[in-house]
């Protein structure tokens, strides 16, 4: 049995409470990020972006460790991967305006594809199921230090353009008559969205970042009813998600991603009850 | 003076060789409200999204308070049908109508002034007491309103109004009626409807869109004009109001 003395103090614990102060760092860009991808309903577009990663990190090892370019490292392609895709569904989807879901699905699939084969042909041992499900031993000073960077470049725009921003999500044409500029703004959005997506990979995997994107902010919207509050919300949500779940999944020895996550679906589905009967 | 709004051989489509308008001149002056009637596809959303520069004209020219739609947005106050928008949205109605004192350098937060003007507004609309109340929890004809002070917010010369009887509530009609009588006489307002009833009840001129644009003085707008422009009988109910409209025979640029 783990008792909590030895997870607070024990040098042995050092990674989880290290991934625990990555992930209660992350959840104030998260909180900004999933509200706006809830609110927006983008929530899609972002699991494309996601699987697109895989793509770009499977490219990068692959040229990393066949073509000897040492600069590509695996994170530089997930961000190539994840903001190309979200940009190119994203202009897709203003431009084109229709077909939008099932260019979405084709940059999901094919995205992913491509990481796999690449990591396939990729020879020496590939932690890829790390990537998919999430290993908090991955964690290192750098990604906390990016993170603290994404907070800072999600946080600061988000203060100054707030006004913009709430009329741009609930009526993007209204804004634009008043000249906001929407376009670019929301490539912004789907940049940021991007790179909280490839900070997210570490923590939780692939295959969940997208419940941790819009779980939280799913549930804080069910108690708020202004875009701040959920925001700040969704923040305080995710911390007490990620610190509660890294902390469950090292004392029963659960995997840390979908410990997180089956805790943010719990409170979610009893917050969207509970708003039911509370509104009656 | 010039004409507020002055439309000239405008054409435009989706595709090519599906014309949605076709060939529209029409002008309309200073003082004048209208009515945009016409079927389902015959236009009316096209024409608004031209008037406000969300579409460009194929060919001929749009121009409004003599410049482009573009130039003159900031004079445009436009309110969208609200099931457009999300009904869930987390935002208060101070905060939707504020969003119609919005600038490009709105950093921040909005001004005392950007306030005391968008209170204003719900309170022209007879809907201040609802000023912090959730935009999500109002009924359709309160969230319509809403929109509507959110367009007067940004005190607008021209007021664009996309099917504003859609969903009034029963009861509050008489009373929404006149808050539009009332805007009538501080600025044109052109109103898109599919309320023949309410189009002579309210306006001076009659804008019939179904592919090509005709003006009709609102008095003259009768059963017949009404059968000729949806192409099968129209019921209508023909409400006495006094017109004081010199549309067709005196408007310089309709011919």
């Amino acid at each position: 049995m783990i008792d909590i003395h030895s997870i607070i103090f024990s040098p042995e614990w050092g990674f989880l409470r290290f991934a625990i102060l990555v992930g209660i760092c992350v959840s104030p860009a998260l909180g900004v990020i999933g509200t706006m991808v809830v609110t927006r309903r983008i929530s899609s577009l972002a699991g494309a972006s996601t699987h697109a990663a895989l793509g770009g990190f499977g490219l990068a090892l692959f040229l990393q460790r066949v073509c000897m370019l040492e600069w590509f490292t695996p994170t530089l392609g997930a961000v190539i991967g994840a903001v190309g895709a979200a940009v190119a569904v994203g202009l897709v989807s203003i431009f084109a305006r229709e077909r939008e879901d099932t260019v979405i699905g084709a940059v999901w699939a094919v995205g992913m594809s491509i990481g796999l084969l690449f990591l396939d042909r990729t020879p020496g041992y590939v932690d890829w199921q790390g990537y998919l499900f999430g290993s908090i031993l991955l964690l290192t000073e750098h990604d906390l230090i990016m993170t603290l960077i994404l907070d800072a470049v999600i946080l600061i725009p988000t203060v100054i353009f707030f006004p913009a921003l709430l009329a741009m999500s609930f009526d993007d044409t209204f804004a634009r008559l008043r000249g906001i500029k929407v376009t670019l703004m929301y490539i912004g959005l789907l940049i940021l969205t991007a790179l909280t997506i490839v900070l997210l990979i570490n923590l939780v995997g692939i295959m969940l970042v997208i419940a941790l994107l819009t779980l939280p902010a799913a549930a804080a919207g069910c108690y708020t009813s202004h875009l701040r509050s959920t925001m700040f919300l969704a923040a305080l949500f995710n911390a007490l998600f990620i610190f509660c779940g890294l902390l469950l999944s090292s004392i029963m020895a659960l995997p840390s991603g979908p410990t997180v996550v089956v805790l943010a679906g719990i409170v979610y589905i009893s917050s969207m009850i509970w708003k039911k009967y509370h509104s009656k | 003076m010039p004409p507020i709004i002055e439309v000239k051989d405008l054409s435009f489509a989706y595709s090519p060789g599906i014309p949605v308008l076709e060939d529209v001149s029409f002008c309309i002056n200073a003082g004048q409200s209208g009515c945009i009637v016409g079927p389902n596809g015959g236009g009316k959303s096209t024409l608004l999204k031209l008037l406000l520069g969300l579409l460009q004209p194929d060919s001929g020219s749009i121009s409004i308070f003599n410049t482009s739609p573009v130039n003159a947005r900031a004079k445009i106050g436009y309110m969208p049908q609200y099931h457009q928008l999300d009904a869930s949205f987390p935002a208060s109605v101070m905060e939707v109508t504020l969003m119609g004192r919005i600038k490009p350098r709105t950093l921040f937060c909005y001004r005392k002034a950007d306030r005391a003007v968008a209170m204003e507004a719900l309170d022209i609309l007879g809907i201040a007491d609802l000023a912090q109340r959730s935009f999500a929890g109002l009924s359709g004809g309160q969230r319509q309103r809403v929109l509507i002070a959110r367009a007067l917010a940004g005190q607008p010369e021209l007021l664009l109004l996309d099917e504003p009887t859609a969903n009034i509530d029963p009861g509050a009609e008489e009373q929404f009626y006149s808050t539009l009588e009332q805007l009538r006489r501080q600025m044109t307002v052109i109103t898109v409807s599919h309320d023949l009833g309410f189009v002579n009840r309210e306006t001076d001129l009659v804008i019939c869109v179904n592919r090509s644009v005709n003006l009709h003085c609102a008095t003259d707008f009768t059963a017949e004009t009404a059968d000729a422009v949806y192409h099968h009988h129209v019921n209508m109910i023909k409400h006495d109001h006094a017109c004081f409209c010199h549309c067709e025979k005196e408007s310089p640029c309709h011919d």
